[in-house]
């Protein structure tokens, strides 16, 4: 039996072959604005002249909840940590969270990204996604 | 002065759970109840607004009582349906295309989470998908940004499930407290189950008729208006998977509320009675402040106050709004027009507001889709 390989939930998503995890995302050279994940089109002003970026995975917690119940189309763990985390970059993205019960966490504190595992497929492979954890 | 659309006549199918009704008879209930009270059964359009009743669906309502012929036109925009047919239906009489039109929604919703083709794959796998999370973060940041406490959220619910007591037309028709909201199980905090309006079945239906004579007491509609969003929210009803930092990007809601208003002639200081989207207790408050009610911060004092509640100044759902009727997607805007109706013709019985003359109705929701109606009389 072959040893389970990781596959990303969705390719483009994320990267962490250099050890850190970053957010694969875009900035439109004609607006500025970033976005998250990155799309071939300004989703502000319609510019296709859109260059891709690395967005770091360090950030601040924005706003944050615990999922107790598995939502439709969902076969990983539960409960499950879910927010907002906003990056220096200026974008504020929708992730999970690595938080416990939530209850000590404060508007604002230092979270850094992470790799996280979601459930076997049906080749034996470990799909995993992006996560953000409260910075050590 | 714009040609004036009236109200001739309102149907409902009640709100709830209906196992042995298929989601065309419950369109069949709301459309006959509509077409009698508007007296002359004939229309020269029908728009029909679902987001889970298929192909055609408006079609099957109207094929099997004898209908058809006509144009019919199925629209969908979330939870917005039923609005964005009526505003395509009086658009079309203000331009002079048609006369009389028939607008109707139908609605039977699975249980549970609403599951939705919006969502690609890999972020339902990736439990990003979970719509109630995002109403459990919009409710944080209104707590932090406009000093909501947990007990209020708790409130509206009061408030709510105590006007559905008198409605009919309502699925849950029971009081609760505060302590039983509280008590009931927790799905993503600070939301507690009796937070969340469940999703659910039912139908409603209006017909819109260019009014004959400036004499008509009928129910005039003044304003019924759609939007979509604008970019950068990240928790907006668009939910996209990222947002920009910026904190003043008007919602669709207000931007919706802001054309109606227009339209209509009217502020918010001249409503008598709101039906608002209260898909989770959150919702209700934030609807406050972006339909011009109140400012953000005072929403919590509006509530404890009791200006919302039947009663007070300016009562907010006093047909027990979607936490005590449940959710049938594409029926609820049409239901909130019903109640208001009655409301302004003074037929709302136990919930009536004494002298209501002007009503505004609000939905918003995926896609994202906002609507505000104004009527009055």
């Amino acid at each position: 039996m072959s040893t389970p390989r990781r596959v990303p939930v969705r390719s483009g998503l994320f990267d962490d072959d250099a050890g850190d995890v970053v957010l694969l995302g875009a900035r439109c050279r004609t607006c500025g604005r970033p976005q998250f994940p990155r799309s071939a089109t300004c989703p502000y002003c319609s510019s296709v002249d859109v260059e891709p970026v690395r967005l770091a995975g360090v950030g601040t917690l924005w706003g944050w909840t615990t999922v107790h119940t598995a939502p439709p189309g969902y076969d990983g763990p539960v409960p499950f940590g879910f927010g907002v985390v906003e990056l220096s970059a200026g974008l504020r993205v929708i992730t999970r969270l690595e938080i416990g019960d939530g209850a000590a966490l404060q508007f604002g504190q230092p979270m850094q990204a992470a790799i996280v595992a979601l459930h076997t497929d049906h080749d034996g492979d470990t799909v995993v996604t992006y996560s953000f954890a409260p910075t050590p | 002065m714009s040609t004036d659309v009236r109200v001739a006549g309102v149907g409902i199918h009640p709100f709830g759970r209906f196992p042995d009704l298929t989601v065309t008879e419950l369109g069949i209930a709301a459309v006959r109840a509509a077409l009698d009270e508007a007296g002359d059964p004939r229309f020269d359009a029908a728009f029909c607004g679902t987001a889970y009743a298929g192909v055609a669906a408006g079609h099957k309502v109207l094929s099997a009582i004898g209908r058809t012929g006509i144009p019919i036109v199925d629209v969908e925009a979330g939870c917005a349906s039923g609005a964005a047919a009526l505003m395509l239906a009086a658009g079309a009489i203000r331009a002079g295309q048609y006369d009389t039109v028939l607008v109707f929604g139908i609605e039977k919703m699975p249980k549970g989470i609403i599951r939705s083709t919006f969502f690609e794959p890999w972020r339902e796998a990736a439990g990003l998908a979970a719509t109630p999370a995002y109403f459990a973060l919009r409710a944080q940041r209104l707590q932090r940004e406009a000093n909501v406490t947990k007990e209020q959220l708790a409130q509206v619910v009061v408030k709510n499930r105590r006007h559905g007591v008198h409605n009919p037309d309502a699925m849950f028709r029971r009081e609760t407290t505060v302590e039983e909201v509280l008590g009931s199980r927790l799905v993503c905090e600070p939301l507690h189950l009796f937070m969340l309006c469940s999703p659910n079945e039912g139908a409603a239906a209006v017909v819109l008729r260019r009014a004959a004579d400036a004499a008509s007491d009928a129910v005039r509609l003044d304003a019924a208006v759609l939007r979509s969003h604008l970019p950068g929210s990240v928790l907006g009803e668009a939910t996209p998977m990222s947002g920009v930092e910026d904190d003043d990007i008007p919602p669709p809601s207000t931007l919706a509320a802001r054309d109606a208003y227009a339209a209509a002639g009217v502020g918010p200081t001249d409503l008598d009675v709101v039906e608002c989207q209260d898909t989770d207790a959150a919702r209700e408050l934030l609807s406050y402040e972006e339909l011009g009610l109140c400012e953000r911060g005072e929403q919590g004092r509006l509530l404890e106050e009791g200006t919302t509640a039947l009663g007070g100044r300016l009562p907010v759902n006093p047909s027990g709004g979607l936490l005590s009727k449940g959710e049938p997607l594409g029926a609820s805007a049409l239901g909130q027009v019903v109640e208001l109706t009655r409301q302004l013709r003074g037929t709302a019985d136990a919930r009536q507001i004494e002298g209501a003359r002007v009503g505004l109705a609000h939905t918003v929701g995926r896609g994202a889709n906002a609507s505000v109606t104004i009527v009055s009389r």
